[in-house]
């Protein structure tokens, strides 16, 4: 048995190595991590929207808050129906959203105690900038029966995000069943803003996005805004706990503590603050109570 | 190929300016992906070499379950694991989702089935030439395992960086598992995807210039260095 020990010490000590090398990487890691773990009590996990994360507002207004309480606040960007289903599950303290049907359907199941409005912008209907539709600076009714009409390529997002259910009700408004009346010139693509508008740049489709989303893109192509600054294009965004009698695990006092700030004038001011090329993304309005 | 000169432009002005964000991105993403395949390596080698060493009723079906598990979808290993660590989920108290744990064990499952296959095609070989003499010198099966791993290290080794390769480029699983949490859980992979959606493409290509060099880097390290201690 010697001949094979001696192979086995070698193999022994490869496979130590590969551990300490391993180990060695994530020291620095371990290290980073270390403070977080100690005031674990200081962090939560936000459920919020790609829109608030891929227009760059988190980036900009959580190192703020951190600043100002220690909070780490850990965001994991989804469309607004997959957050509200990942608190649903208590895998969330807090959930950042924008579908104010969604949000009171979330309240009367008891998940949430209050719903804190927070922010709004607007939604822009984009398109390619020689509008072959021909419905640029139309209102949005009028633009989406004649992309319906003329089978226009319209890509939706097909997610149950705040958007996606923003962008059906913009069809009921119009008077079109979008379920009933599809055809191929309907694409659901079933991803976020920007993967949508990275689709829409591609194939030269038109696209209701977020406004602050496609202020931040960068992959605009031919791509511009079409249809703007209609009253049915109004983008209501709401903040709430998770309620802590269905999940004891969820942070109360650190969630509140981060709505709280938000809605306060010291957050709001935050908000307005963020700009990108001078343009204002996010309108504060956590004093309107009916919004 | 516009794109692809910016790319190669920004991914080495990235790394000459030692980008503090894209380093944590760069040890958590080698952090995990390296614990992960170590991980399945400790588990899989041994059930691999135990699949060529023993005989037992079921033993085809196990090997073929191993072979077939290496198309094991990543998206789907995602939800499998995000379920049974969500809070509603049975190993719900331990509050492990989107954590760096959960990208690990999501990461494990995925090799493991790697390294059994891998591993037991390896220990086939070799317990055909030497088992017989094994167990003729008194050695029990069990006694047989690491001598057989040991002889058939080159393998082994093959089926860590096969482990490794798959763990380091997946996307799937992560993203599900961990939430893409700046800082915090957001990889090479994720953090690619999400300069993607973002509209940042040749920002998003230029991490992933990163992380084929890393990779790369990492396999051709490893395999190095096993070869010097298997010694052929």
């Amino acid at each position: 048995m010697n001949r094979w020990s001696k192979k086995l010490r070698a193999g022994v000590i490869g496979v130590v190595a590969a551990a300490a090398a391993s180990a060695l990487l994530w020291a620095p890691a371990v290290a980073q991590e270390k403070p977080q773990d100690a005031a674990q009590e200081k962090s939560i996990v936000v459920a919020s929207t790609t829109s608030t994360q891929d227009s760059g507002l988190f980036g900009y207004l959580l190192p703020i808050f951190k600043e100002k309480t220690g909070i780490d606040v850990k965001v994991v960007a989804q469309g607004t129906g997959q957050a509200l289903d990942t608190a649903r599950r208590g895998d969330a303290d807090v959930v950042f959203v924008h579908a104010k049907s969604a949000e009171e359907k979330f309240l009367a199941e008891g998940f949430s105690l209050k719903r804190y409005p927070v922010m709004y912008n607007d939604f822009v209907l984009i398109g390619p900038q020689n509008d072959p539709a021909g419905i640029k600076g139309k209102d949005i009714v009028t633009a989406l029966q004649t992309i319906k009409a003329k089978a226009a390529p319209f890509i939706s997002r097909g997610d149950r995000s705040g958007t996606h259910i923003a962008e059906l009700s913009l069809w009921k408004d119009a008077g079109i069943d979008i379920a009933a009346e599809k055809a191929d010139w309907y694409r659901e693509i079933g991803q976020g803003m920007g993967a949508a508008l990275n689709m829409a740049s591609a194939s030269s489709a038109y696209v209701l996005s977020d406004r602050g989303t496609w202020l931040a893109f960068k992959n605009r192509g031919d791509l511009g805004i079409v249809v703007e600054g209609d009253k049915r294009l109004f983008n209501q965004y709401g903040v709430m706990l998770v309620n802590p009698a269905k999940y004891p695990s969820v942070k109360k006092d650190l969630g509140q503590q981060f709505i709280d700030w938000l809605v306060s004038p010291e957050g709001q001011k935050v908000i307005a603050g963020y700009k990108i090329n001078g343009q204002q993304l996010f309108y504060p309005n956590a004093g309107d109570p009916s919004a | 190929m516009d794109d692809f000169s910016a790319a190669l432009a920004t991914a080495v002005r990235l790394i000459a300016s030692f980008d503090p964000d894209l380093r944590a991105i760069v040890i958590l993403s080698l952090g995990v992906s390296l614990t992960a395949s170590a991980c399945a390596f400790a588990i899989g080698s041994p059930l691999g070499t135990a699949l060529a060493v023993y005989r037992f009723r079921g033993q085809g079906g196990l090997i073929v379950t191993a072979n077939a598990l290496l198309g094991l979808p990543p998206v789907v290993v995602g939800l499998a694991v995000y379920l049974l660590l969500s809070r509603s989920g049975p190993l719900g108290s331990f509050g492990l989702l989107f954590t760096p744990t959960a990208m690990i064990v999501a990461q494990a499952v995925l090799g493991t089935p790697i390294v059994v296959a891998l591993a037991h095609r390896t220990a086939v070989s070799v317990w055909a030439a030497y088992g017989d003499s094994l167990l003729v010198d008194g050695a029990s099966r069990l006694r047989a395992l690491l001598p057989i791993m040991s002889m058939g290290r080159e393998g082994l080794l093959t089926a860590f960086l096969a482990a490794f390769g798959r763990a380091i480029a997946e996307v799937g699983a992560i993203i599900i598992v961990g939430g893409n949490i700046r800082g915090y859980t957001r990889t090479m992979t994720t953090a690619i995807a999400l300069e993607t959606s973002k509209g940042d493409l040749s920002f998003a290509l230029a991490l992933g210039v990163i992380l084929i060099v890393l990779s790369m880097a990492v396999s051709a390290l490893s395999f190095l260095v096993g070869r010097a201690f298997v010694g052929r």
